[in-house]
């Protein structure tokens, strides 16, 4: 097995705690492996690679049938993300309303592509498709949070109140 | 005893996204400075997105409403005297008399913006359970009949009738069956899914409720995608409220009878959508498409008889036990009976859920209600039923909507979403994009989908930079021809939709003589 990347950030006992707690949270529930990897990835950030055999093992899987099901979801990371994460939504609502410009916008700010992080590590951009307001093109997510009716202007604004605030 | 004056505002999605919760801090705010007491509620939104935050004043003479609010209105809206109603450039009079609302048919969407979404006594008031009293009356066979007599058919998309699909689940024995409700609404232009689960989700519960009666199923799943947060949130605690109160459990109000759900999260594959890739993933698994047969009716979920229906057929059920199958059955055209929550989306000036009978048309729906294009230039192009259904060009806005006057003109109405677009958009890069789309989400299982998605970026990308045009265009619909006819599901069957009906519409757009015929309807 390759060497984790998170291992320097997240020390064994803590994944080994964490993946415990989740697998005894959703023990003896059907189809309970998508519960315990959002479990996972929502205390530590991601599903570090040393928490897949502990998974296997314990729903009697094989590693790659678990690692398989990680890299299938686009939600699930393997790394986490930067403390602050941008979601731009690219579908085509948002498109007709000028989310591609909105979407370079936030390319050549944060100076990082999708599925990237700003070079001192503070932010990830990530692509989203459809956030579900669509009647307010274009949104985006950060940090969890909606906001639609978006402009460079304003999203430059709202970037700068999230550095402000971290 | 005075009554504390009651204003709304919404808790919805829609409405936070543009500020709601600073308009309310920012209304309890000055309330408290000025001395006046005041009862917050946030209600559900009332779908007329382009005016959220929409905050409505309770008066003597009912509800008046007000938007967009931002926080640094606020103060100018109390010196104008909004508490008693009093004219502001915000004003827009009565909630009820406007036009957007009171042109509308509201069944499914009846309590939007009405309630407190998770007050159960709010829903009580609003005839909420008295469907589900009426199924605990009826015999299984009685709920089918009923069901099935509205002529109900899928909103997810596939438009399958309801009635049917429940009665095969019905008919196919087994010691354990469940009803799985698809609330991975992915299709951009579409969030009717969401506003119902964020605005009205008992509304769901009791639906699901029903429909475990009416199969004799006891357990449910609701798959809610990740990118709905307040939806997860909202249903997780109306199903506690519920199964405290007895509407779930064991013992659903003292019946004998049983039934209980649970909330399942996804996991942002747009593919899950699909019925049976949403099992497989229910599952554990990867979100793998399944073929057909077996149905999911007969070998669903954990290889059980299975319903698995939208959020809007299955929200839709208590309206049609409570009022009867003939009252809905009265809205509608031909074989697509009932009305359904269209969502308006794009480059429209007035965004939002209208919710009408079948039998508009898109005219009417992006002039009268949509109040034309948000950029004041001229609409050229709107895409119907999500990221998998046709471009329609201007000379298509007349067709009634309805299922069957759609397929005619080889386009779907789908889940009833619409975007929108102005003369600025370029059709052959919206072509590219939806297969560039359904290459990024398909799963990977058949071959038309996971490489022709691939090819059919490439030859498009030709296209566009004026390659072989001609040579590359016979390609192309050869190569929709593969997908349409060889995928194993409706991602890489339906993907030649968009791109053939920018071809066959705007082919000024791919390089082409704008005269180009227009192709055959296939039969």
């Amino acid at each position: 097995m390759p060497p984790d990347p998170t291992a320097s950030i997240l020390p064994d006992p803590v994944v080994q705690q964490t993946t415990a707690a989740a697998l005894q949270r959703y023990a003896g529930q059907q189809g309970n492996l998508l519960p315990a990897l959002h479990a996972i990835q929502d205390a530590l950030g991601c599903i570090p690679s040393r928490a897949v055999p502990l998974i296997a093992t314990a729903l009697q899987l094989s590693r790659a049938e678990v690692h398989g099901v990680i890299s299938f979801y686009p939600h699930f990371r393997q790394t986490p993300a930067a403390p602050v994460v941008l979601h731009v939504c690219r579908a085509e609502s948002c498109q007709a309303m000028g989310g591609e410009a909105l979407a370079d916008h936030a390319r050549h700010t944060l100076g990082c592509d999708f599925h990237g992080t700003t070079t001192d590590g503070a932010m990830t951009l990530e692509p989203v498709y459809c956030l579900g307001l669509c009647a307010q093109s274009p949104a985006i997510m950060l940090n969890g949070r909606v906001h639609a009716r978006m402009t460079p202007q304003k999203l430059d604004r709202l970037l700068e109140a999230t550095g402000d605030g971290a | 005893m005075t009554i504390t004056q009651r204003i709304y505002i919404p808790r919805d999605s829609a409405a936070l996204a543009v500020g709601a919760d600073d308009v309310a801090q920012e209304i309890a705010r000055q309330a408290t400075l000025r001395g006046i007491p005041l009862a917050i509620v946030r209600n559900s939104s009332r779908g007329l997105l382009w005016l959220e935050p929409l905050v409505e004043v309770q008066t003597p003479g009912g509800r008046v409403a007000y938007g967009p609010v931002e926080a640094s209105e606020v103060a100018g809206l109390f010196d104008a005297g909004w508490l008693d109603g009093q004219p502001h450039a915000l004003c827009h009079g009565p909630t009820e008399a406007i036009p957007y609302l009171s042109k509308q048919e509201r069944l499914t969407f009846a309590r939007a913006g009405i309630t407190d979404p998770l007050s159960l006594d709010d829903y009580r008031a609003t005839q909420g359970y008295k469907g589900l009293e009426k199924a605990l009356d009826m015999t299984p066979e009685a709920i089918v009949a009923e069901v099935t007599e509205s002529g109900l058919r899928g909103r997810g998309g596939a438009a399958f009738p309801t009635g049917v699909k429940w009665k095969t689940v019905l008919a196919t024995p087994a010691d354990q069956k469940y009803i799985v409700c698809n609330a991975d609404e992915g299709d951009s232009g579409t969030f009717s899914d969401r506003m119902l689960m964020e605005g009205d989700p008992y509304a769901l519960i009791e639906g699901m409720t029903i429909a475990g009666l009416a199969v004799q199923a006891t357990y449910g799943y609701i798959y809610v995608r990740a990118e709905y947060p307040h939806a997860i949130a909202t249903l997780q605690a109306a199903a506690d409220t519920a199964r405290k109160a007895g509407w779930l459990g064991a013992d659903l109000r003292g019946s004998g009878r049983a039934f209980d759900l649970e909330i399942r999260v996804g996991a942002g594959a747009y593919i899950c959508g699909e019925e049976t890739s949403l099992l497989e993933s229910l599952e554990g698994r990867r979100g793998l498409v399944r073929a057909k047969p077996p149905l999911p009716a007969h070998k669903g979920l954990f290889g059980k008889p299975t319903v698995i229906n939208n959020v809007i057929s299955l929200a839709t059920v208590p309206t049609i036990l409570d009022r009867g199958a003939r009252a809905y059955r009265d809205f509608g055209v031909g074989r697509s009976t009932g009305t359904l929550p269209f969502q308006l989306a794009g480059n429209l000036k007035q965004g939002g859920l209208v919710e009408k009978a079948f039998g508009v048309t898109l005219r009417e729906l992006l002039y009268d209600f949509g109040g034309g294009s948000a950029s004041g230039r001229p609409l050229r192009a709107v895409q119907v039923g999500g990221p998998l259904g046709a471009y329609l060009p201007e000379s298509q806005w007349d067709v009634p909507l309805d299922y069957e006057a759609y397929v005619a003109i080889s386009a779907m109405i789908g889940h009833g979403g619409l975007v929108a677009f102005d003369d600025t958009v370029d059709m052959s890069h919206m072509a590219h994009y939806a297969m560039e789309f359904c290459a990024l989400e398909s799963c990977g299982k058949c071959t038309p989908c996971r490489v022709g998605a691939v090819r059919g970026t490439e030859i498009l990308d030709k296209i566009r930079h004026n390659e072989q045009c001609d040579v590359q265009v016979t390609l192309l619909r050869d190569l929709c021809d593969t997908m349409l006819a060889g995928s194993l599901c409706a991602l890489g069957g339906m993907t030649p939709y968009p791109v053939l009906s920018a071809l066959d519409h705007f082919p000024e757009d791919f390089g082409l003589p704008a005269t180009a015929p227009v192709r055959a309807t296939p039969a």
